[in-house]
């Protein structure tokens, strides 16, 4: 087996990097496929909240790449799907202690079990995003419709290019279909001509990525929520499906089709 | 603030089209490294080293950054004079 390794970044902090590796986690798992997702965050944990897993962990990924444990023994496997796993970022440890070769060494000991490897990157362009696109087959980068998410989108593919990981792909997280038609929002469209990337998903605001994350059950298990839809689209496309544009305006549908029977439109 | 669409349309721009205005400019600023007073500095630097050796004109002079995909051009677009003809 040689695992595709996929790194989820985004330059500015707070766009959902670590929402996105966990639902896709979870998504490409749930199709049958065997994932482990690393938290390079070091320092900063958070994927282990989001996974629902912060109570199993023993070992985490600076154990490993020191070899205070084997690599085994420091992936977490899920509750609830059994072919995904995780690997904690370490919390106390220092930030240099994990370097892009070494990262490179974990993932290709990970491909010879894993069909995927998902690397959450820590926030900037310093040596924790280094470390993460190091080993990279592939770079997700998520960006919010907002000019300070957008412009920090552009400088980070910028950087994935120059390290000869591109093109990165092009996640559109939280954006507000309501927002945009009054003009109030970046398109998607607009979006995607500024940073000129190809598009592999657009996730809908959804409150129900907060409620789900409040319980550490990500939203991508949820069949019916528009952004879990949207994340396991995602996956499917990092399949290479192709996969048909969600309808993001479907929710407020009803009402949209009662207002405009009311005032006559079509 | 009145964006340069404004001044153009004459119409009030929504929010997200000043947006976009404003990140069209800031990347191309970030993606070559130049900033607006350098790249002013380089267009008059130009047109002063063009000017020693042919006449140009000076008000239909354009030059600027082009974007295509992920890719700056710098475009200029300088009619030259044509000299009066001696007799």
């Amino acid at each position: 087996m040689s695992g595709k390794v996929v790194t989820i970044t985004s330059g500015k902090g707070g766009v959902g990097k670590t929402t996105t590796t966990a639902n896709l986690g979870v998504a490409l798992a749930s199709l049958g496929d065997k994932v482990v997702c690393i938290d390079s965050d070091i320092g900063l944990r958070n994927l282990d909240v989001v996974l629902g897993l912060e109570n199993r962990i023993v070992y985490d990924l600076v154990d490993a790449v020191e070899g205070r444990c084997r690599v085994s023994q420091a992936m977490i496997r899920d509750k609830r799907i059994e072919t995904l796993y995780l690997i904690p970022a370490a919390q106390t440890r220092d930030k240099n202690a994990v370097s892009p070769s070494d990262m490179i060494k974990l993932c290709n000991t990970l491909r010879e079990e894993m069909d995927w490897i998902l690397i959450d990157s820590p926030a900037g362009i310093e040596r924790g995003f280094r470390n993460a696109i190091a080993p990279a087959d592939e770079v997700l980068v998520v960006t919010n419709p907002e000019i300070s998410a957008v412009r920090d989108a552009d400088r980070i593919i910028g950087l994935v290019e120059a390290e000869e990981r591109g093109p990165a792909k092009l996640v559109i997280n939280r954006l507000k279909s309501s927002m945009v038609k009054r003009g109030d929002m970046l398109s998607a469209e607009d979006v995607v001509e500024l940073l000129a990337i190809p598009l592999i998903g657009i996730v809908p605001e959804d409150e129900n990525v907060i409620v789900s994350t409040n319980q550490g059950q990500p939203v991508a298990l949820e069949a019916k929520s528009l952004a879990g839809r949207s994340f396991n689209n995602i996956a499917k496309r990092l399949k290479g499906e192709d996969v048909p544009w969600l309808d993001l305006n479907e929710k407020d549908g009803i009402f949209n089709r009662l207002g405009r029977i009311i005032s006559g439109g079509g | 603030m009145a964006s340069f669409l404004e001044r153009l349309t004459g119409k009030k721009t929504s929010s997200a089209d000043q947006a976009k205005e404003r990140l069209s400019l800031v990347l191309i600023h970030d993606r070559t490294d130049l900033s607006p007073e350098n790249l002013q500095s380089l267009k008059d630097r130009l047109i002063e080293v063009i000017s020693d050796y042919v006449k140009i004109d000076t008000r239909q002079t354009e030059i600027e950054i082009k974007t295509d995909g992920r890719e700056q051009t710098l475009i200029a677009n300088i009619p030259l004079i044509r000299p009066r003809s001696r007799g």
